[in-house]
């Protein structure tokens, strides 16, 4: 479980994230909505460690995490992907998903340097899992292009492949519908709820349609302006009328708050 | 000219070329695997040229040493050295962004070179370090001499091309690549950039500083006017982008290209009217530069472009 208590993330006079608390429960698929400028990448970046809160704690399964930086997390079982697809350009897609297997010795210089040997099973290993992903994911026909020549979608199962390299527990998710067909769109949601149900990972997911929302999500937390609007199942969330008018209204939540 | 003539000159070329070669091998560690842009290669450069100069000349009152010491010795200590400074720049600079990286980095190479020129109980300031030794010099004198040499930096230069390459084709050098395609994306997966950043600046910085060890003993004499950014880190770059960077077969491609080019101009602008005579470097840079256009139009990623490494690994296995 990951708990995100009373945060807050400033950038120069904007609380982008503004004592916001919620949870994302472990073994389950958990939806993060709101409208734009809700805070909810602000938010996964406070988890994954890209963004240092300016006050508040992440604990994961009860320990406190927020001081510790990207890479470490990482190793504590934390993926995500990114909103704009981040892929490794000039590399091909099978190295995209290598590089993000743990291979300790052939990352050390020295070794690389004079013993290029040392890390071939490691290698073995990386290469391995990471055809196994491609396999899974379908795109291991792809496997010796550059991910920079992918299409939008394809880029988006690629980064889900290198999330999955890594053994994780957690899985974030930013917007990984955006911009992707309806078939691949469909495909995707399946393979989220084969990770979830059939490999038991937990995953948190930012969405803006509500519809793919409620077919994947078990629960949903709703942000509005940087803070925690409510959490529920998809149908309770749906008829709060505060939800309703974050996304759909002007005035009269402004007025309420 | 006669025949033994134009091997001596190909014998020069190459021996420059070979210099170039390693400087270039050493940008692509940095640059073409790690994304550094490093605009301060004449300081790593002058740190290398210098304390090989200053470890192995003869004693003098001139300047600190020289301490008469092998040249083997003299490699090492300008490595070494050469690597020191850029560690302790790395440790200021490697989390700057490309563009500014390469701002800080020229300020340092500057400081380098003004630190050379002004203390003079190191270096002596504008009168330059002489009576640099050669290897094998008390067997081999004049146009043998040089062929000496000649196989010497070829040596250094298979050194180094190996180092680089077996970095590039490690699992080191793909996790150097993430970095330089996406710095948040590496992170994500668990890399640590800043470490992996500064060890690809200080595997280039030691290199840079044996080619500058290399021109010191092959020039025999080392002043700050050898350090001139225009000569080293501008060439270095334009070589490094023609020949395509994050490819050292590419790497030492475009040195030697660009080195002709360099050398053939300098024949040219020979014959040029005597009031020409003092433009003629420029006349070279725009040379340079209309070929780098040229190689650019037609080769965007350069004349050998990036591949990706063989994987070291067996399918369906």
């Amino acid at each position: 479980m990951i708990a995100f208590e009373n945060i807050t993330m400033r950038f120069g006079g904007v609380a982008a994230v503004d004592r916001c608390s919620f949870e994302i429960p472990t073994g389950k698929i958990t939806g993060l909505i709101g409208p734009n400028g809700a805070g909810k990448t602000t938010a996964f970046n406070v988890i994954a460690g890209h963004l240092r809160p300016t006050s508040g704690r992440v604990l994961l399964e009860g320990e406190d995490i927020t001081a510790l930086p990207a890479h470490k997390r990482q190793a504590m079982g934390i993926a995500r992907t990114f909103q704009l697809a981040h892929e490794f350009h000039r590399m091909t897609v099978v190295e995209n998903l290598m590089v993000a297997a743990k291979n300790e010795l052939g990352e050390n210089m020295l070794n690389a340097i004079f013993r290029p040997g040392q890390c071939k099973l490691q290698e073995q290993a990386a290469y391995d899992r990471a055809m196994e992903t491609l396999r899974f994911l379908e795109i291991e026909q792809l496997k010796d292009q550059l991910a920079g020549d992918l299409s939008g979608g394809q880029k988006k199962l690629l980064e889900l492949g290198r999330a999955l390299m890594q053994h994780p527990k957690i899985i974030l998710l930013d917007e990984i519908g955006a911009g992707v067909n309806r078939t691949l769109l469909g495909k995707i949601a399946e393979k989220i709820i084969q990770l979830n149900k059939e490999r038991g990972y937990t995953i948190c997911l930012i969405e803006h349609d509500l519809d793919y929302v409620s077919r994947l999500c078990d629960t949903v937390i709703v942000m509005a302006q940087g803070t925690l609007l409510t959490t529920g199942t998809v149908e309770e969330v749906s008829r709060d009328e505060r939800v309703i008018e974050a996304y759909f209204g002007g005035g009269k939540y402004q007025e309420a708050i | 000219m006669e025949l033994s003539g134009i091997l001596f000159y190909l014998i020069s070329f190459l021996i420059m070329g070979g210099i170039y070669s390693v400087i270039c091998l050493a940008l692509n560690m940095q640059w073409g695997f790690g994304g550094l842009f490093n605009a301060g290669i004449a300081g790593f450069y002058a740190v290398g040229a210098y304390s090989a100069a200053i470890i192995t000349s003869a004693n003098t009152p001139n300047h600190v040493g020289g301490f008469d010491l092998p040249i083997v010795v003299g490699l090492v200590v300008a490595g070494t050295l050469s690597g020191i400074v850029g560690w302790a720049i790395a440790r200021i600079c490697v989390r700057l962004k490309a563009d500014y990286l390469a701002m800080a980095s020229i300020g340092i190479a500057e400081i380098i070179r003004l630190a050379v020129i002004n203390e003079e109980w190191l270096t002596n300031g504008s009168l330059g370090v002489s009576r640099i030794p050669r290897p094998l010099e008390e067997f081999f004198t004049g146009r043998e001499s040089e062929m000496v040499f000649f196989v010497f930096v070829w040596i250094i230069v298979a050194i180094t091309f190996w180092v680089a390459h077996r970095l590039y084709k490690s699992p080191w050098g793909r996790v150097m690549r993430a970095i330089r395609d996406n710095e948040a994306a590496a992170e994500s997966v668990g890399k640590d950039v800043q470490s992996f950043r500064t060890q690809s600046f200080v595997i280039g910085a030691i290199f840079m500083g044996v080619a500058g060890a290399l021109s010191a003993h092959y020039f025999k004499f080392f002043s700050p006017d050898a350090t001139e950014p225009l000569l080293i880190t501008f060439l270095a770059w334009v070589m490094l982008i023609a020949g395509g960077s994050g490819n050292n077969k590419g790497a030492v491609a475009g040195a030697l290209i660009i080195w002709a080019i360099w050398s053939m101009t300098e024949i040219i602008t020979q014959q040029l009217p005597p009031d020409w005579a003092t433009r003629s470097s420029y006349i070279r840079m725009l040379l340079i530069g209309l070929f780098l256009q040229f190689v650019l139009q037609r080769f965007r990623a350069g004349l050998f472009p990036e591949k990706a490494p063989k994987l070291n690994v067996k399918s369906h296995g």
